[in-house]
């Protein structure tokens, strides 16, 4: 067969492959050496400069100054030229849509951390050594390995609708038929169009709760778990004294990756309803303002308000970790 | 049994198109005719070894006939054109360009963005040639949507006919249904299908983010014919408010087949399937004879089943939609504008051979295309409706105007309008939308 | 370890997590049976009436693999770029991300607090809003009142990649730091003081105590940037641009749709295409899920 590929045609990308992984060897190996080089007596502080430096860097460049410059841009016109003051601000908040997509957001935000951790956490505890553990796993985990692209179209086979009478080529309609009841237009009616979105959402994440959850799980230093054994803990109590207390660390990164995610999230919004029908959720009129509609000022002011919205969740972190001192 | 023989079809094709790429590979090889063929591009001048970047929001087989297109070209000119054709052009060319990598070229299918990009300096004025072949080849309605505060920026390329219905010429055969001439013939014609049990109209307006476009489209078609292109032209630059007794009316016109559940969604239900439908399936009833007619544009003749003849004669074909009376023939329609970032000699001397007939008819030859240029000869036409919407574009009497929501700032054109109007058709009132999409048009 | 399992897989779990399963793969058996239908099937019939009427075709595949159009015979090119813009992209931010942690976690400074808090909120930076500036930073160069403090990078063909490489671990650093501090953190500390009793440098006690014991954690982390950024399009889109020479596989299925997205049958063979690698990558991973590395080392 003629696929056109030449492999000769490639070598370059291998090269560059080549030098990529070098580089990488030579920047982790620089960094050994320095710590190793530098003595133990030396302050903590020199071996966390080492340490953090190549991190702190690239966040600086990466994510540090693009923050920074949002920020400015959010008090400035549509085309970054004139100060505008809190123009933008005013605006966000007088949107007609604006309550509907904060309800949005705040639904998105708090249901789909809970579900997720919650289906993952029982069935990461349930497969737990059981023989099919690795098959198991490996099904809730497929959905996170298709693309956004491949769940959309997957989740248009679900809720497809064809009218009454008609054959259905939406499982979900089909379902409600074969049990006599009426096709729906699931994505059409607000508020509950909502929830179907969240579902698809829920469906590829919670192999995301399953996987960090198992492996939380399988880190509890087995002489804890033998002690519960040897005390006549039953399923129940070691789930609840054992299991629980020692995967919480594990559990509050599932639920605050999953929240900030939410908070960001519009590619399931985008490709599924395009935000409409009162689908629409803060990051997708951020992406719409700033790169469809040419107004930087305004999606920028939406993305300051996603900085501002996480300050609670920063100020525990901050609370925890002082209480732990 | 079905899978095999399927499978060993699949095998027979696939040597097909081996071979076939076989020799499209190695034909432009074959020395000798390269010196006679050249002469037409020696005009272009050498350029050996450099590259002229292309940023479209044209994709897979069509952007393939471009570059098929372009060989000749880069062969004689020396010159390499790299193409990309992306389905989210509006981001991506406003990261691009505001990171400091913007193409040498971009193919705009919105007018409107066009312009938001020539303000803010972004763009490169047209070069003199470009413009004297412009103007030698497109009516000054088309030159006007690549000109922006009096600079003319970039000539035309392709072309789309937004007002057909389609229909099926057997079914209307059969049935003895007669191809309306006016409105009110169509809505007569409407009328008589609904009474014989049938629902007359099938529609789709989902595409994803960009649901509702088809919808703007209907609105425009008639607002065109209703009001005429003067206050058209007012009312896409918002003279004219979204809100005016005059606008509602005409939208109210569009509803009365849109919103109307004995007319529509032939072969998806109730109106509100039409918000659910894709827009690229909304016509496809007609086919099984679930519905007898579909608004769409041009383009939707790539969409029918495989095997469905599109033809006068065939399976499916396209009538104008009707305006007022039968003599006035507005038509609405859309395109891509071919604007320039840098201004380097070979990307002049590209820019210019895309302004030229000899490209849209070498173009025409490859594949389905319409091109509005004069000089295009329509015995190059590859199907029926392309040819049917060059001579309409190409007809000196025809008033053109370009899809609205192209012109609209893209807060309105390619945002609230589009929301709107997928709120209506989701049962909202006209008032309503209109108030809603007036209130979100950009203070300027 | 069976007790655990005899007490815990009891009769109702075992159906719960059979449903959870079955509920999971169905959509997924859906688009891969759609995948081997007819495009007018997909488009008119549900994938369940194949088991009334079976038919299969391989045209979706033959269309993504080997192309209905001329450029199309290049997936195996993307499919290249994606590979070479994976694994550079997980390695960095991994590293990088459990220096980082470590120190977070077990190297006393001042202001450790703010620079983790700091990075712990950075997760919240929309990843669009930085794409202008890191394209720019590339373009341009750093100037800072016109002084040129960094010179513009001029990337040209398969340099690309270090942009995207570049790009990914920006983006992948706050959540992976986040992570592994979270796992990090949790480890008992006698076991730290232990070995820089016995003389062990800060870079031994990272190499041969905390990498092995979170192990598992770097594992999952491993998987998620991997699927993170084999699976991205806005990124690759960006920095990698969209020709054979250097964009991902993401960015060929995205144009395989047609200009109006009309050919989108396309993207069922496309989806399964696309994801035989990162289940490869799943399960060899899977061997790192091991329970008990912290037994045995804790004793004492």
């Amino acid at each position: 067969m003629d696929l056109d590929f030449d492999l000769s045609a490639e070598s370059p990308k291998f090269v560059q492959l080549a030098i990529g992984v070098v580089a990488f060897l030579a920047v982790v190996g620089l960094v050994l050496l320095l710590l190793d080089r530098t003595p133990m007596r030396q302050r903590a502080r020199l071996h966390a400069t080492i340490l953090l430096a190549p991190a702190v860097t690239l966040l600086t460049i990466g994510l540090i100054v693009p923050a920074v410059r949002t920020t400015l841009l959010s008090f400035m016109s549509g085309d970054g030229t004139d100060f505008v003051g809190l123009a933008n601000y005013a605006w966000m908040f007088t949107q007609p849509e604006a309550v509907t997509v904060l309800r949005n957001t705040l639904a998105w935000v708090v249901l789909v951390p809970l579900l997720v951790t919650a289906i993952g956490l029982v069935y990461a505890v349930i497969v737990d050594h059981s023989r099919f553990e690795s098959l198991a796993k490996t099904l809730v985990f497929l959905p996170m390995a298709i693309s956004f692209v491949g769940a959309g179209i997957i989740w248009k086979f679900v809720y497809a609708y064809r009218p009454e009478g008609a054959d259905q080529i939406g499982l979900l309609n089909q379902v409600v038929v074969w049990f006599g009841g009426e096709p729906r237009q699931w994505l059409l009616d607000s508020p509950l169009n909502t929830l179907f979105l969240i579902v698809v959402m829920v469906w590829i994440q919670a192999g995301f709760a399953t996987v960090v959850l198992s492996a939380a799980i399988k880190s509890i230093p087995s002489d804890i778990v033998e002690a519960a054994k040897l005390d006549g803990a039953g399923p129940a109590q070691m789930f609840f004294r054992v299991t629980l207390p020692s995967i919480r660390p594990a559990i509050i990164v599932v639920l605050v990756t999953q929240s900030f995610g939410m908070l960001k999230l519009f590619d399931i919004v985008r490709t599924m309803t395009g935000g409409q029908f009162d689908t629409s959720v803060l990051a997708n009129e951020m992406y719409n303002q700033a790169f469809r509609y040419g107004e930087t000022g305004r999606g920028a002011a939406l993305a300051v308000f996603l900085f501002v919205l996480v300050t609670p969740v920063v100020v525990y972190q901050l609370r925890t970790r002082r209480a732990v001192r | 049994m079905a899978f095999a023989s399927r499978l060993l079809v699949g095998a027979v094709g696939l040597a097909l198109v081996a071979t076939g790429c076989g020799s499209t590979s190695t034909a432009p090889e074959a020395e000798g005719s390269t010196s006679a063929d050249c002469a037409a591009f020696s005009a272009y001048g050498k350029h050996d070894g450099k590259k002229v970047s292309v940023y479209s929001p044209i994709r897979d087989a069509e952007a393939d006939l471009f570059q098929q297109n372009w060989k000749p070209f880069e062969k004689c000119t020396g010159m390499k054109i790299t193409y990309e054709g992306t389905g989210e052009f509006e981001a991506q060319i406003q990261v691009r360009s505001d990171g400091g990598t913007p193409p040498d070229l971009a193919f705009f299918p919105q007018p409107g963005l066009l312009a938001r990009f020539a303000k803010a300096g972004k763009l490169k004025p047209a070069p003199a040639e470009v413009k004297t072949l412009a103007e030698e080849g497109w009516s000054k309605d088309w030159l006007n949507y690549g000109t922006v505060d009096g600079a003319f920026y970039a000539a035309p390329l392709g072309a789309s006919v937004k007002s057909f219905v389609w229909y099926s010429p057997k079914t209307f055969q059969e049935k003895g249904w007669k191809v309306p001439t006016t409105w009110d013939e169509l809505m007569t014609l409407t009328e008589t299908i609904a009474a014989g049990g049938l629902k007359p109209w099938c529609a789709g307006i989902e595409s994803g983010e960009a649901t509702g476009w088809p919808a703007t489209d209907w609105i425009e078609d008639v607002i065109l014919r209703e009001l005429g292109p003067e206050e058209y032209d007012r009312w896409v630059a918002h003279e004219l408010k979204f809100n005016d007794p005059k606008v509602v009316a005409a939208v109210d016109k569009v509803g009365a087949i849109l919103k109307n559940d004995k007319y529509v969604n032939g072969g998806y239900g109730p109106v509100k399937s039409i918000a659910s439908t894709a827009f690229q399936e909304g016509g496809v009833p007609i086919t099984t004879g679930k519905c007898a007619m579909h608004r769409q544009a041009s383009f939707y003749a790539n969409f029918w089943p495989e095997g469905t003849k599109v033809a006068q004669d065939g399976d499916v074909f396209a009538f104008y939609l009707p305006g007022k009376d039968a003599s006035s023939k507005p038509v609405l329609g859309a395109g891509e504008f071919v604007a320039a970032f840098t201004d380097r000699p070979e990307v002049k001397a590209f820019q210019r051979y895309l302004a030229t007939a000899e490209h849209a008819n070498a173009r025409m030859k490859l594949g389905t295309y319409v091109s509005a240029r004069k000089g295009v000869d329509l015995a190059n036409a590859q199907n029926p409706i392309d040819k049917l919407s060059m001579e309409m574009l190409g007809d000196p009497a025809t008033v053109f105007r370009f899809d609205g929501s192209d012109l609209m700032p893209a807060a309105v054109g390619s945002g609230s309008f589009w929301k709107g109007m997928t709120d209506w058709i989701n049962g909202k009132d006209t008032r309503t939308v209109l108030d809603y999409i007036d209130a979100s048009w950009p203070p300027s | 370890m069976t007790s655990v399992r005899a007490s815990l897989s009891s009769r109702t779990a075992s159906l719960v997590a059979l449903l959870i399963a079955v509920l999971w793969t169905t959509p997924t058996f859906g688009l891969l049976l759609s995948s081997f239908r007819q495009e007018d099937q997909i488009k008119s019939t549900g994938w369940w009436t194949f088991f009334s009427a079976p038919e299969l075709t391989l045209e979706n595949y033959q269309e993504v693999l080997f192309g209905a159009s001329s450029s199309s015979g290049q997936l195996a090119s993307f499919l290249i770029n994606s590979i070479v813009i994976t694994v550079p992209s997980v390695l960095f931010p991994l590293a990088f991300g459990s220096f980082a942690a470590y120190a977070l976690a077990w190297l006393p400074f001042r202001g450790r607090d703010w620079i983790y808090i700091g990075i712990f909120a950075l997760q919240v930076v929309p990843l669009q809003m930085a794409l202008v500036p890191l394209l720019s930073f590339f373009s341009q160069g750093v100037e800072v009142f016109g002084l040129h403090l960094l010179p513009a990078w001029n990337l040209e063909g398969t340099g690309r990649f270090v942009q995207v490489w570049f790009a990914h671990t920006c983006f992948g650093l706050p959540l992976s730091i986040f992570l592994l501090h979270n796992f990090m953190s949790e480890l008992p500390g006698e076991l730290m003081e232990a070995a820089r009793s016995d003389g062990a440098t800060h870079g031994m006690i990272f190499r041969r105590i905390v990498l092995p014991l979170v192990a598992p954690a770097l594992a999952s982390l491993a998987i998620f940037q991997f699927l993170w950024v084999w699976n991205d399009l806005l990124v690759g889109l960006i920095f990698a641009g969209g020709t054979a020479e250097s964009a991902p596989m993401t960015v060929r299925l995205a144009q395989m749709a047609g200009t109006r997205g009309n050919e989108w049958q396309r993207l069922t063979a496309g989806a399964f295409v696309s994801v035989i690698i990162p289940l490869v990558v799943f399960l060899s991973m899977q061997r790192y899920f091991v329970r008990g590395l912290l037994a045995g080392s804790v004793k004492g």
